[in-house]
C-alpha cells in the first residue's frame, strides 16, 4: 500500500515535469535540438587532421627531373599545389594572404648537378604562424621527398646491376581500429559525451529551482511527497530526453561524420542511460542547492562543461597530466563513458570488456543519487 | 484539534512566533488577525510543518508535527498566501497533480471533480491554463486542489489578499460549507471584516497573541465602553481630542467621531466639558458596540503605551 502510494507520487510528479517540458519551448530546444547543433558545430570544427594545405612551387630549374619531383606533391589529398610561381615576391604575398602555407623552391641547376652525381639542395618554406599545420605538412612533404629519394636510388641502383637491394630495417605499421587515424573517429565519440553531460545536468538544473522561484515549491512539501519521490519523479522524464539524444547524436556522428558503430548498440544505449543518471542528479542537487535558475545554470555548466572537456581525456591526453591532476580525472565519470564509447563503437567490443569503466559509472549514479535525495530539503529555508 | 505549546522562531535576531501558545478545536474556524509582519505566515508554517521551531512544539489530534511530519500531512491542506499552481499546466491538471500527490487514484479524482466545481465554479475554465486565470480564481482552484484529498484541518495563509469583494464573499461561503461538514480551518487575514466572521480570533502583533477569543468575548471583554458623538464642527472635535492624552486615539467613522472611555457617565462627562471649552457643541451622544477593528486597534494601542511606560 505504501510502496504504491509512493509510486502513485512518483508518477503524478513525472506526470507534471513531462507536461511542463511539453509546454516550454525554451526547454524544448535545449534538451532535442541543442544537442544536434553541438555535435555538428564542433564535430566540423574540431578537427586536428590537415589536410588540403595549400602550396606553391617555385621551379627555377624547369627541368625534367624537377618536374617529376614537383609531380609527387599532386598525388595527395594532405597537399594542394596552388600556384607555380615565378619570384619570392610573389611567395611573399601568397603567403601574407594565407592563401598557401608553405612553398618549395628548386634551384637552378638542379638536374645538372643531380646528373653529375652532386647531391642538390631544395628549399621548403613554411609559414610558421599556425604551428600545429606547418609541423604536420613539414613531415608530409619529407615523406614524399624520402619516397622520392628511395625511388632514385632503387632505379639507380637497377641501372648499375644491382636488381635486388634490402632495407636493413623496414617498418610495418598498421593503425587499428582506426586505420586512417581520423582524428573525427576519436573526437566524435568525446563529443557525444560532452554534449550529453552538459546538457542533462543543465536541463535538471532548473528543474527544483524553478520550483522555488514560482512558489511551487511550498506548497509541494505540504503533500506528502518524499525528497526521493521528489528526485525519482523529476529524474525519470529527464531521461529519457536524455536517451533520446543519445540517439541523436550517435546517429549524427554515424551519419554525418562517418563514425562506425561496430558493436552493440543496446550496450551503448544501457551505458549511456547509467552516465545520465549520474549526470542528471548532479544538475538536480546544484538546483536543489542554489535555488535559483539563473545560479543553477552558470553552476551545471562550470561542473560539467569544463571536466569533462578537459580532464575526461577528450582534448588532452591523460597520461600527460600532473599525477594530481591524474588523479582528480578519476573523479570524471565522462571520461569512463568516452572508453566505453570508443569501445562499443570503434573497436565492437563487448560490455564485458569494459567493467571498471561500468562500475565507475554505477558508483558515481548511486552516489549522486543519494546525495541528491538528501540535498533536496523539504521544510522552508531559515531566511 | 490543534495545540500549540511555548511555539517559537527566530530568523536571525526578529522573533516572528515568540512563546505562543493555544488550542484550535475541531470543527471551528479559528481566525489569525494582525497586520503584516505580525508572524502570521511564519506561524501558519509551523503548523504544517515546513518551518521547524526553535522552541515548543505543534501537535495534531495529538500528534507530534515534527516528529512525524508525512503522518500529519496526509490528512491536512495547507494553502500560502501565494498558492504554488502550475502555471503552465491546466486547471484541471492542477487538480489531478494535487490528488495523485495525497495519494487520490485518479478514478477517485475524477468522481471528486463535479463537487470541486461546483463551489469554485471553475468548470468553464478547466482546460485553461492556470496563469491564465483571474487572481480570485487561482485562489479558488488553490483551494480546491487542497481539498481533493478530503483533508480534516485546513491552513490557509491570507486566502483573500487581493482578491475582489465578491470573489471573497463567495471564498467565505465555500469556508462556511466546509464547517459544517466537519473540517476544522485556520485562517490568517489581515481584513477584519473577515476576522469578524470566524468563531474564534487571535489578534497577533509582535509574534504574539494579545487577545483570544470569539469576536464577542473580545468586544465586550477589553473592559472599555465605545462612545460616538455628532457634531456639526467633526473637523474642530477631531483636533481638539487629539491633543488629550485620554482621547487622542479617536476614531472617524463617518461625521461621527467615537472614542473608547473607561467608565461610561465619567467619560462622557469629560468630553463634554472638554469640547464646551473649546466652544463645540454636540449634537448627539451614544454608547456604540464597537466592531472588531475599533477593539483590536484600541488593544493594541494600548498594549504600546504600557510597553512605554
Amino acid at each position: 500500500m505504501k510502496a504504491l502510494k509512493s509510486l502513485v507520487r512518483i508518477g503524478a510528479i513525472a506526470g507534471k515535469e513531462w507536461l511542463q517540458i511539453r509546454r516550454d519551448t525554451r526547454s524544448l530546444i535545449l534538451s532535442l535540438i541543442a544537442p544536434a547543433l553541438l555535435i555538428l558545430l564542433f564535430g566540423y570544427a574540431l578537427t586536428v587532421d590537415v589536410k588540403n594545405v595549400g602550396m606553391a612551387v617555385y621551379d627555377q630549374d624547369r627541368s625534367t627531373l624537377s618536374r617529376r619531383l614537383l609531380e609527387e606533391f599532386s598525388h595527395t589529398e594532405y597537399l594542394r599545389v596552388k600556384r607555380h610561381i615565378s619570384g619570392y615576391r610573389e611567395m611573399d604575398r601568397l603567403i601574407d594572404s594565407e592563401e598557401i602555407a608553405l612553398a618549395i623552391v628548386v634551384p637552378r641547376g638542379f638536374e645538372r648537378r643531380f646528373k653529375a652525381g652532386k647531391s642538390v639542395d631544395l628549399q621548403l618554406i613554411v609559414d610558421g604562424s599556425d604551428s600545429t599545420s606547418a609541423t604536420v605538412a613539414m613531415g608530409y612533404v619529407k615523406a614524399i621527398l624520402a619516397n622520392f629519394n628511395m625511388d632514385i636510388k632503387v632505379s639507380e641502383l637497377k641501372r648499375i646491376g644491382i636488381a635486388e637491394t634490402k632495407m636493413p630495417v623496414e617498418v610495418k605499421s598498421r593503425v587499428w581500429y582506426n586505420p586512417e587515424l581520423l582524428s573525427k573517429n576519436f573526437i566524435v565519440p568525446g563529443l557525444i559525451v560532452v554534449v550529453l553531460s552538459i546538457i542533462s545536468a543543465l536541463i535538471a538544473s532548473l528543474t527544483i529551482s524553478r520550483e522555488w522561484e514560482r512558489g511551487t515549491m511550498e506548497t509541494l512539501i505540504t503533500t506528502p511527497v518524499r525528497a526521493f519521490e521528489l528526485v525519482f519523479g523529476k529524474l525519470v522524464p529527464y531521461l529519457f530526453i536524455g536517451l533520446f539524444d543519445v540517439v541523436i547524436t550517435v546517429l549524427l556522428g554515424y551519419l554525418v561524420f562517418n563514425v562506425p558503430i561496430k558493436g552493440s548498440f543496446v550496450e551503448l544505449y544501457m551505458l549511456a542511460l547509467l552516465f545520465l543518471i549520474g549526470t542528471t542528479s548532479l544538475g538536480i542537487i546544484i538546483s536543489s542547492a542554489t535555488r535559483a535558475q539563473v545560479l543553477s545554470v552558470q553552476v551545471a555548466i562550470m561542473v560539467t562543461y569544463l571536466p569533462s572537456f578537459m580532464l575526461s581525456g577528450f582534448v588532452f591526453p591523460i597520461q600527460n597530466m600532473p599525477l594530481v591532476v591524474q588523479g582528480i580525472t578519476y573523479l570524471i565519470p565522462a571520461k569512463y563513458l568516452i572508453v566505453i564509447i570508443k569501445g562499443i563503437a570503434l573497436k565492437g567490443v563487448g560490455a564485458a570488456l569494459l567493467w571498471t569503466q561500468i562500475l565507475f559509472l554505477a558508483v558515481f549514479a548511486f552516489i549522486v543519487v543519494i546525495a541528491s535525495v538528501r540535498k533536496l530539503s523539504l521544510t522552508l529555508p531559515e531566511n | 484539534m490543534i495545540r500549540a505549546e511555548n511555539l517559537t522562531k527566530r530568523f536571525g535576531g526578529a522573533t516572528a512566533v515568540s512563546g505562543l501558545s493555544f488550542d484550535v478545536h475541531e470543527g471551528e474556524i479559528f481566525g489569525i488577525v494582525g497586520p503584516d509582519g505580525a508572524g502570521k505566515s511564519t506561524l501558519l508554517r509551523l503548523i504544517a510543518g515546513i518551518l521547524v521551531p526553535d522552541v515548543g512544539s505543534v501537535e495534531i489530534n495529538g500528534v507530534n508535527v515534527q516528529r512525524n511530519p508525512y503522518l500529519i500531512k496526509e490528512n491536512l491542506a495547507y494553502m500560502p498566501q501565494r498558492f504554488g499552481l502550475y502555471e503552465d499546466l491546466s486547471v484541471e491538471e492542477n487538480i489531478f497533480f494535487f490528488g495523485r500527490l495525497f495519494g487520490v487514484s485518479s478514478r477517485e479524482i475524477r468522481s471528486r471533480l463535479p463537487r470541486l466545481y461546483e463551489f469554485s465554479r471553475l468548470a468553464p475554465f478547466r482546460e485553461r491554463l492556470a496563469g491564465k486565470l483571474s487572481g480570485g480564481m487561482k485562489q479558488k482552484l488553490g483551494l480546491a486542489c487542497c481539498l481533493v484529498h478530503r483533508p480534516g484541518l485546513i491552513l490557509l495563509d491570507e486566502p483573500t489578499n487581493g482578491v475582489d469583494p465578491v470573489s471573497r464573499r463567495e471564498f467565505w461561503k465555500i469556508l462556511y460549507g466546509l464547517l459544517s461538514e466537519g473540517v476544522t480551518i485556520v485562517v490568517s487575514t489581515a481584513y477584519l471584516d473577515e476576522a469578524e466572521r470566524c468563531n474564534r480570533v487571535a489578534l497577533m502583533y509582535n509574534g504574539g497573541f494579545v487577545v483570544t477569543g470569539s469576536p464577542g468575548e473580545i468586544k465586550n471583554g477589553m473592559g472599555k465602553t465605545l462612545i460616538e458623538i455628532t457634531t456639526d464642527k467633526v473637523w474642530e472635535a477631531e483636533s481638539a481630542l487629539r491633543k488629550e492624552p485620554e482621547f487622542s486615539r479617536v476614531i472617524r467613522e463617518g461625521t461621527a467621531l467615537r472614542v473608547f472611555v473607561e467608565r461610561r457617565l465619567e467619560g462622557e462627562r469629560r468630553l463634554r466639558s472638554l469640547l464646551k471649552k473649546h466652544g463645540i457643541a454636540l449634537r448627539s451622544v451614544h454608547e456604540k458596540t464597537p466592531t472588531l477593528e475599533n477593539s483590536f486597534v484600541e488593544i493594541i494601542a494600548e498594549g504600546e503605551k504600557n510597553e512605554g511606560a
